[in-house]
């Protein structure tokens, strides 16, 4: 574990989470203003590139040798997303038009956008593997398509308990709904194919191969899928979304992160133990680029 | 290129009774679909086009599955990645045969739908057209998947779970530019669909070519 990097990400991370969650509470509920004088367009970019960069220090950090950095992640996940849900659930008002069923919006709309990250996190892992043959990026792998599959499943089951109350249907064909679906059996297809392959560098190879393919395909089922049919909410912007319901937003947004990034970790050491007792010893891949 | 493209037509031509075996089981299945709806003139021919390409997806497992057979045996795939040519001319022999497969069973199975769903169309020009494009989005991934599953156990499973997420564009375009021919374009929709399907040809016969050298790497 390279400590450097790894604090590198918890001081980015801090960084993030102070603009994005705590300038917001102190100023709705303190009337304190701590955000520095940093206009919010400032504070938001921060936020979003402060979470992604802490993802990739975190994961560029780990080297499978040590099991408290993941549990710190997963722990400090924990209790972001219970202060999130704290104020999503109890403090929070409700909204306008949907009145209480919006607030599942608040674990909904962070687990659509970890999903993606989960999976992009697979197409760079499996392009990566590709151009260098390391066996450490196979793992990652494995752990991010298996952690982004847990949450695209999820998503279509919040997304179902949602839409029952809001649209009178479980289900509807909307472009999104329909992309996490096709996206969640694309990649469980994945998951099956490095069940059934025993030769770890055919695996690894083919898995990546299948990976990327499936991940071009995302874009290309999401726009098909648009000019078929939508119904889908429109997306919100922080300048759609009133103040209150910033933060326990971004806090969940912020704990899916950590535990994303945790999960993802602890699960690519399990992969990374078990191809290490598999037999025969691994071949040596030959980079051809 | 044109010589491993001769060798797969010589293959095919010598399984032909495999191909016309195919073709039964697309038209059985068209013949099944009807009885899902029941006895309505009306909706048969309204999702006739759904169900002519439904049938060509579940024939094209069939034929995929088989593709790879005869270079599985006696190890042969690596006998042709011995020959002094780059295994992309390999895949796009094949694939170019499984196209040209699959497009004769789609083309077969719609006499058989125009029959049952009473979906005639006088456009057939675009039918073949929208035929062939929609078959080279099968046979494109479905061949580089094919390579990949015919090597394991269980690959009548692994195939079909793979491909047919990955060809839901594909798909729904074919379905919608089918129907649109059969049951007329007032708002000329159509064009967009095909320019869909063209798209995503485009981008997996490329993006298949280029992986594929990995997928047969010893």
């Amino acid at each position: 574990m390279n400590k450097r990097l790894f604090s590198a990400g918890v001081a980015l991370l801090a960084l993030a989470v102070y603009f994005a969650v705590l300038v917001t509470i102190a100023d709705e509920y303190w009337n304190l203003n701590i955000s520095l004088g940093l206009p919010v367009v400032a504070r938001t970019l921060i936020a979003v590139f402060g979470g992604l960069i802490a993802l990739v220090l975190f994961l560029a950090a780990d080297d499978y040798s040590d099991y408290r950095q993941p549990n710190v992640l997963i722990a400090a996940g924990i209790m972001l997303f219970l202060i999130g849900s704290y104020f999503g659930l109890f403090v929070a008002p409700p909204e306008q038009f949907m009145g209480e069923t919006q607030r599942i919006m608040y674990v909904h709309v962070p687990t659509a956008w970890f999903a993606l990250v989960a999976m992009t996190l697979a197409a760079i892992s499996a392009i990566v593997f590709l151009l260098g043959g390391n066996y450490k990026w196979d793992a990652r792998l494995e752990a991010s398509i298996e952690v982004g599959v847990v949450l695209a499943f999820l998503l279509c089951c919040q997304g179902s308990i949602w839409a029952k109350p809001t649209w009178g249907v479980w289900w509807d064909w909307d472009p999104r709904l329909t992309t996490t679906a096709v996206l969640l059996f694309a990649f469980i297809g994945v998951l099956a194919l490095r069940r059934f392959v025993e030769d770890p560098l055919k695996r690894a190879i083919w898995s990546s191969v299948a990976t990327i393919i499936a991940y071009v395909d995302v874009p290309i089922v999401y726009f098909s899928v648009k000019w078929w049919n939508s119904l889908h909410q429109q997306q919100s912007s922080p300048s759609t979304v009133s103040k209150p319901f910033w933060i326990p937003l971004r806090a969940n947004a912020f704990g899916i992160l950590l535990l994303m990034t945790g999960f993802i970790m602890l699960r690519s050491r399990i992969a990374a133990l078990r191809l290490k007792n598999e037999r025969p010893p691994l071949p040596v891949v030959e980079v051809t680029t | 290129m044109l010589i491993a493209l001769r060798k797969e037509f010589l293959l095919q031509w010598r399984s032909r009774a495999q191909l016309v075996a195919v073709l039964v089981f697309g038209a059985a299945a068209l013949l099944l679909f009807s009885f899902a709806i029941g006895p309505n003139a009306a909706a048969l021919r309204q999702f006739s086009a759904g169900f002519l390409w439904l049938g060509l997806l579940l024939s094209s497992t069939l034929t995929l599955a088989e593709s790879f057979h005869a270079e599985m045996e006696n190890r042969a795939l690596e006998g042709l990645l011995l020959l002094p040519t780059s295994p992309r001319v390999i895949y796009y022999g094949k694939a170019i045969a499984n196209w040209i497969q699959l497009a004769i069973i789609g083309l077969s199975l719609v006499p058989v739908m125009v029959v049952l769903y009473d979906a005639g169309t006088t456009r057939i020009l675009s039918l073949v057209f929208i035929i062939l494009l929609g078959s080279a989005g099968l046979s494109a991934p479905g061949t580089l998947y094919a390579a990949m599953t015919a090597q394991i156990r269980s690959k009548q499973t692994l195939l079909p779970l793979l491909l047919f997420p990955l060809i839901v564009p594909a798909l729904l375009a074919s379905v919608k530019a089918t129907s649109l021919v059969i049951l007329g374009d007032p708002m000329s929709e159509g064009r967009s669909w095909i320019i869909l399907l063209v798209a995503f040809d485009a981008i997996y016969w490329s993006l298949c070519g280029l992986l594929f050298g990995r997928v047969v790497d010893e």
